[in-house]
Parts: C-alpha cells; sequence; structure tokens
C-alpha cells in the first residue's frame, strides 16, 4: 500500500470555513444546542466552533470505535479515546462535528453511541468536508466545503494546533 | 505449556490462556483497551455493540463467584449472549468428559468459552481441540495461571502508580498454590517491574522460586519494607490438609496484614487482594476496608480488562498490527 500526501493549504482557508459554519450554527443557539465532536478530527474541528459560538457547556466527544460496523474484519483499533458526554443529552439539541463526511458509516456509529447516552431532541451534523461516496442515506446540515475526490483519494485532517488538509492516493 | 497455542499462524492473539509468551505491548495493548472500557459502566446504558450476535459460554468446573459474574457482565457489556454452565466433575472421565463437553457445545455454534478448571493445562487443552473460529479464555486452571486476574492486578497497579518503573510489589501468602501469584509475578516481569517479593512461610514457598526473578522473604517486616503494592493472597483453606501451617491464629500473628505490619509498606503503598478475603486471617478488616485498599476497584477494573480482552481475541485484526504482538 502507498500512500502519496500532498498538501491542500493553498486552495482552501480552514479559518474561513469555520467562521462561516459558526454563523450558519447561529440560528441554533436559541435552542440551547450541546455539541459533540468525534475524536480525532472532528474533535479539534468542533473545539473551534465551540469557541466560535461560546457555548457554555462543556464539549462532547465521542470516540465509534465501539460502534464500528467493520469490527469483526479489522478488530479494535488499540488506541480508542474513551467518549466523554459531560451533560445529559436527555432532549437536548445536539450539534454532531466532524471533520470529513464520506461513507456516512461514521456517523450512523456516532448516532448509536449517543443514542446509548440518552434521547436528543434533535441531533445537526456539521462537518469541515463532505465528499462524495456515501453509502448511507446521512446528510450533513452545515457544511464547510464541498469535495468530488477520486475513488483512491482520501482526504485528512492534520491537527491539533494548526489545521491543516491533506489528500492521500492509495494503491491498493 | 506454552503460550504458542494462544496465536494463531499469522500472529494475533486468538485464546488467552497464559500471560507467558504476550510482549509487553501486548499487554499495554489491553490495558489501554480496558481503560476506554472503564466508561461504559457509567453509561445510562451500560451496553456497547462489539459482540452482538456473539454466543460466549462461561464453562466454571470449578466454583467462583466473583470470577464468573465479571465474565458474564464483561460479555453483556458487549452485548454478547451468555450462557453459565457449572457441570459436575466426575473424578474418572474428567478429561473424556471435558473434550465432550466443548464439543457438544461447540456444536451448538457458541464462539468463547471462558473456562475454569482444577486441573492445570484444561484451558490449553481445549484450546487444541476447538475449531478456528472458536476462542478461549483460561479463567484459572489448577495451580497454574489466571491471567485474567493478573491483566487486572496490573491494571490496578497502573491506574494508582501510574507507571511500573521503580516499583516495590510485595505478594504475600500462598505463593505455593496460587495461579493468582504465578501469572502476576510474570506480568510484572514483562511490564519491568524491577522489584518484586514474595512472602510466605517456607512451608507455602514454592522451591526455586527465585528462577521467576522474584526475591522470597519469611518475615513480613523485612518483605514489606518499602513496598509500593501489597498484594494479599487468600490462604486455600481447602488445601490446607496437610501440616503447612501451625494454625489459623499464627498463620494471622504472622502474615495476616494487619494496620501495624502495613506501617513497614510506604506511606502511599496500595492493598490488594484478589478475594474472597478471609477476614482475620491473611487480612485484618481494618485494612481491608482502610484507605489504603483498592479492592473493590480491582473488582470494578478486572470488568473492563475482561472485556478489552474478549474484544482483542473476537475482533478481526489487520496483519501489520498483528505481527508485532508476539514477544
Amino acid at each position: 500500500m502507498n500512500a502519496k500526501k500532498s498538501p491542500l493549504s493553498a486552495t482552501v482557508d480552514i479559518e474561513a470555513m469555520l467562521t462561516r459554519m459558526a454563523e450558519e450554527l447561529q440560528g441554533l443557539l436559541k435552542r440551547k444546542p450541546c455539541m459533540v465532536g468525534i475524536h480525532t478530527g472532528g474533535v479539534w474541528v468542533a473545539t473551534r466552533l465551540h469557541q466560535r459560538l461560546g457555548l457554555k457547556e462543556p464539549l462532547g466527544t465521542l470516540d465509534i470505535s465501539f460502534y464500528r460496523d467493520d469490527f469483526t474484519r479489522i478488530g479494535m483499533n488499540p488506541q480508542v479515546e474513551a467518549s466523554h458526554l459531560p451533560v445529559n443529552i436527555d432532549n437536548r439539541h445536539v450539534i454532531l462535528v466532524d471533520d470529513v463526511l464520506h461513507t456516512g458509516r461514521t456517523i450512523r456509529a456516532a448516532l448509536n453511541e449517543i443514542f446509548d447516552y440518552g434521547r436528543p431532541a434533535s441531533v445537526t451534523l456539521a462537518a469541515l468536508i463532505v465528499r462524495d461516496g456515501r453509502e448511507l442515506p446521512i446528510e450533513a446540515q452545515v457544511v464547510g466545503t464541498h469535495m468530488k475526490l477520486k475513488k483512491n483519494q482520501h482526504v485528512k485532517l492534520a491537527g491539533p494546533d494548526k489545521l491543516e488538509l491533506k489528500i492521500q492516493e492509495v494503491d491498493e | 505449556m506454552t503460550g504458542d497455542l494462544q496465536f494463531d499462524a499469522q500472529g494475533r492473539l486468538r485464546h488467552f490462556l497464559t500471560i507467558e509468551g504476550l510482549s509487553r505491548q501486548t499487554i499495554l495493548e489491553i490495558l489501554d483497551t480496558a481503560e476506554s472500557f472503564m466508561t461504559v459502566g457509567q453509561r445510562a446504558i451500560k451496553k456497547v455493540p462489539l459482540l452482538r450476535g456473539k454466543t460466549v459460554v462461561n464453562l466454571f468446573f470449578e466454583s467462583s463467584t466473583r470470577t464468573r459474574t465479571t465474565f458474564e457482565i464483561a460479555a453483556k457489556r458487549l452485548s454478547a449472549d451468555v450462557i453459565n454452565i457449572t457441570p459436575g466433575i466426575s473424578s474418572t472421565t474428567k478429561g473424556e468428559t471435558l473434550l465432550d463437553t466443548v464439543q457438544s457445545l461447540t456444536a451448538m455454534h457458541t464462539d468463547l468459552f471462558v473456562v475454569r478448571h482444577s486441573l492445570s493445562g484444561a484451558a490449553h487443552l481445549i484450546a487444541g481441540h476447538v475449531p478456528p473460529h472458536v476462542h478461549i479464555i483460561n479463567a484459572g486452571d489448577g495451580a497454574h495461571a489466571h491471567p485474567t486476574q493478573a491483566m487486572l492486578d496490573v491494571f490496578t497497579i497502573r491506574r494508582y502508580k501510574k507507571s511500573f518503573e521503580n516499583l516495590r510489589v510485595a505478594i504475600v501468602g500462598d505463593i505455593l498454590n496460587s495461579r493468582v501469584a504465578r501469572s502476576l509475578i510474570h506480568a510484572l516481569s514483562i511490564l519491568g517491574v524491577p522489584e518484586v517479593r514474595v512472602i510466605a512461610p517456607q512451608t507455602l514457598m514454592p522451591t526455586a522460586i527465585e528462577k521467576l526473578g522474584v526475591h522470597p522473604y519469611n518475615d513480613m517486616h523485612g518483605g514489606l519494607e518499602g513496598a509500593d503494592v501489597v498484594m494479599m493472597l487468600r490462604l486455600q483453606r481447602e488445601r490446607m490438609r496437610g501440616a503447612l501451617i501451625p494454625s489459623e491464629q499464627e498463620y494471622f500473628n504472622l502474615y495476616g496484614l494487619t494496620p501495624d505490619k502495613l506501617k513497614a509498606a510506604k506511606k502511599d503503598a496500595i492493598v490488594m487482594h484478589p478475594g474472597p478475603m478471609n477476614r482475620g486471617l491473611e487480612i485484618d478488616s481494618t485494612v481491608a476496608d482502610g484507605p489504603q485498599s483498592v479492592i473493590l476497584a480491582q473488582i470494578t477494573n478486572g470488568i473492563a480488562v475482561r472485556m478489552a480482552i474478549m474484544a482483542l481475541i473476537m475482533g478481526g485484526r489487520k496483519e501489520s498490527a498483528a505481527r508485532k504482538r508476539r514477544a
């Protein structure tokens, strides 16, 4: 498996994307939302949105490793971060944040995990990058940018201090 | 009885039979995974779906409440279905019935056996005779091994002492009959604990125990001096028919852990016990219920550790990661 990495920083301005996403999320503030980021990149994005929106409650984090649908094929990720939802999400409006929306399987797993903590009033999905390749009927309501990529291309967010997008080409 | 049977041809951990043969990396990987399972028990819904649709059989030929229950809870928190079987033992046909029992249960499409047996090697024997998709965990075999107990003990030590370097661990009591002590000594040594001491009367001290890299002591004061961790073993009354100890009262006087004896250890030393405890025999109630005791934490931790072991041996694995697991 060979991977080529090329930086994308020249073409995208992540800070501007985050600011625009935060503006779109402003409308939700009257419903007193709580925010949850998905490990690892989604937490980095969520931390910035959380700050821009000035949310008072602490950010929740999810590691969806225990909810993946490929456990019987590839097993456990040995570096599982603990999920931590510091607020009771029953009847709350949840803003779920991830870095890249691709197949939709991560979001499916994240929704299942959220429902093991309680019954939210609603879930809004915010994703920095929304690319093609959906395998489940899942869409983001708040989008940083849309990308069209080849099947063997993967977009990855690097962080956490300075966020940077990288496109990897994978030959299998 | 080596640990080779634990790995498949690709070096993936398939069974969990003994600590021997595991690499430091594999042990740390289990501890890290267990750490992430710790939060599951605190949720509103104490379940994750990893082993949904799998059938786990607790096959306990020897009685146990704590170990069997924590295995059952661990499997259920992973969404597996659990069956508990406590077969009676017919002394004449032990070997044969053991494999027959397992084969009938395998024919029912079960996926994992958690086995406890009074004979050393029972779990190994079964692991050598099951089809490739069936996994075995040793929950204690004779005086040989109790590897999941050792894992929960080192997990507990790491939670309180943060790292394994510079630790002095003292294991006290019936070293001779204890599979807990044996497995723990192996785990501590793989993890690089610099000083492990065993404290017991000479009659309960195995000969040539130094070969395992531990320091034997016959007196509590010397053995406990400066210890960071004090692991008390259960005095196995049922195996005390010979004249191994003079009397229970005298044993308590010499080796029972009292607040006074504990003073020899470090001020922040933790006191552990695998249970079930004989209060007033190997441990004084003041110590067992005291501020240095982490005995109840051991039980809570045991669930997360057993979840981690089940998840790691039953999940698939990418080959690259699997290779590094072998010692």
